[in-house]
């Protein structure tokens, strides 16, 4: 590993000040993502500015609905919050189907949903990666490429998302507050994360030295009928090779509201606007949710050896759906 | 400052209860320095990379894989590794009750399988619901696939599983 120095900043200025001086500067929260890759060789930054000590560990229920969730709430400590587990049960369980007990107690909401790709040739230094290296080709490509995406890829990267509480976020319209070297802004969750394109080693929108401070969500009554499933290759402590957020709301058997997103299938979390569409305003039937799914889905180019997340991803849809709906109440 | 020092601090943090001062190559990880500064080998080193749990501590009475904590960021903070549960001549519940249902055979993992359930019963307790919970908002009881997914974060390659299931669950119905 590379030599590093570290830093305790007073202050979120002073963070943010530090990064900006600093090329090769990272933060640390959580780490159980960070200190790997270092171990690695995959990131080597020559200083560590340690934002674990920052106030920015609060959950707060705002005023008219919503909460707002520091930076460093540990995904343990999210998932057991009261709020959650009433208010947005899509989040509970999306954050208590990752990892394991010990890695939750120290991953933070902020470092989850800046973590890396686990394409396991970005995290090989042997092998070419334009995310690790730009312009050194991607093995994943015509490699191994079972666990990458099938959806808005590009030709120099086939990288996923790797987070499950993204998903969960984006399902329900969460805002990420961040502090970048130009002062204080908000980015729609759906926003923070970008499409591979010509420059897979950009991954989100936000300026070099941006630190998210908190996530927000929005007073949403329907999140409380929600689900989070997670399909995985054991039955614990996996990534997921297909996952889908729901949150449903039924007007008698008409589909008010509905947010759907995906894990497992793109360079983000995948918000799948198009299938709300198809379901908004009908009868809800398993039918139509595999038709919605399938309007999604249509545009899924899938690599060599993962063409099963297309019907994977359309069935986990039909059931997490169909499940809510039946857990509807009729008004 | 020559390059070592802009490479390495000072820090200060309490080991099974007894405060500890080191100075340490910003590199090293908890894990490390408990074994290789201060002599406490019962954190095992499996995977080094977050997955096996054999490293699994207490840090402020949370389970953590101390492999993935630098302890550079511990100043002020507490740690209790394996050693800190109980001695052989005065064994914790929990240790005796791995010992009396055979919950290992290598025990390579033991140590750290020890401290994520002194830290999962401690979650419990808190109410803290898991995955396989099926009511987020009533108090968890803790099942045989309770504590099986609780305890997902560690491996054991002699798969003594079952045992140390029932090792678990008989220190639960005790305290």
């Amino acid at each position: 590993m590379r030599p590093f120095r570290y830093h305790r900043p007073a202050d979120v200025a002073e963070a943010v000040a530090v990064l900006a001086d600093e090329p090769q500067a990272a933060y640390l929260a959580g780490g159980t993502n960070l200190v790997d890759l270092m171990k690695l060789g995959v990131q080597r930054p020559d200083l560590l500015v340690d934002v674990n000590r920052l106030p920015l560990d609060a959950v707060e229920e705002l005023p008219g609905g919503g909460l707002r969730i520091g930076a460093t709430v540990r995904n343990s400590d999210l998932a057991a919050h009261p709020a959650v587990r009433r208010d947005y049960p899509v989040l509970a369980r999306a954050l208590l189907a990752a990892a394991s007990g010990q890695l939750r107690n120290l991953a933070t909401t902020g470092g989850n949903l800046l973590q890396r790709t686990r394409c396991v040739y970005f995290q090989d230094t042997g092998k070419a990666c334009n995310k690790r290296e730009p312009g050194s080709g991607c093995a994943a490509r015509h490699g191994q490429n079972r666990d990458l995406a099938v959806l808005d890829w590009s030709d120099l990267c086939v990288a996923t998302h790797p987070s499950d509480l993204a998903v969960a976020l984006a399902a329900l319209d969460a805002v990420v507050e961040v502090h970048e070297p130009a002062g204080p802004r908000d980015v729609p969750l759906a926003a923070l994360h970008r499409s591979p394109g010509e420059h897979p080693e950009r991954e989100t929108t936000l300026a070099r030295g941006a630190l998210i401070t908190a996530v927000r969500l929005p007073h949403l009554p329907a999140a409380r009928r929600s689900a989070y499933l997670k399909v995985r290759d054991r039955a614990s402590f996996a990534f997921a090779v297909g996952s889908v957020a729901a949150v449903l709301d039924l007007d008698g058997d008409v589909v008010r509201d509905v947010r759907l997103a995906y894990g497992a299938v793109a360079h983000r979390p995948w918000r799948a606007y198009r299938a709300e569409e198809e379901l908004r305003g009908r009868a809800f039937s398993p039918q139509l949710a595999a038709r919605a799914a399938d309007a999604e889905l249509a545009e899924a180019r899938p690599l060599r050896h993962n063409g099963f997340k297309v019907p994977l991803t359309r069935a986990i849809t039909v059931r997490a759906l169909t499940e809510l709906a039946e857990r509807t109440p009729a008004p | 400052m020559t390059t070592d020092e802009r490479h390495s601090s000072r820090v200060a943090f309490d080991v099974n209860g007894g405060r500890r001062e080191l100075t340490l190559d910003n590199r090293t990880t908890l894990l490390d320095a408990l074994r290789e500064r201060l002599g406490l080998i019962g954190a095992k080193k499996g995977c080094d990379h977050g997955q096996c749990g054999s490293c699994t501590v207490l840090l402020d009475g949370r389970r953590v894989k101390s492999c993935l904590v630098f302890a550079v960021t511990l100043d002020g903070r507490s740690v209790v590794s394996v050693e800190g549960l109980g001695g052989p001549d005065e064994l914790s519940p929990l240790q005796a009750a791995f010992v009396a249902h055979d919950a290992f055979q290598c025990g390579y993992c033991t140590p750290g399988q020890l401290c994520s359930a002194r830290g999962m019963l401690d979650e419990v307790t808190r109410g803290w619901p898991s995955a396989v919970t099926d009511d987020l908002t009533a108090p968890a009881e803790l099942t045989d696939a309770e504590i099986r997914e609780r305890m997902a974060g560690n491996l054991c390659r002699c798969a003594a599983y079952p045992h140390i299931v029932a090792a678990i669950q008989e220190t639960a119905a005790t305290r």
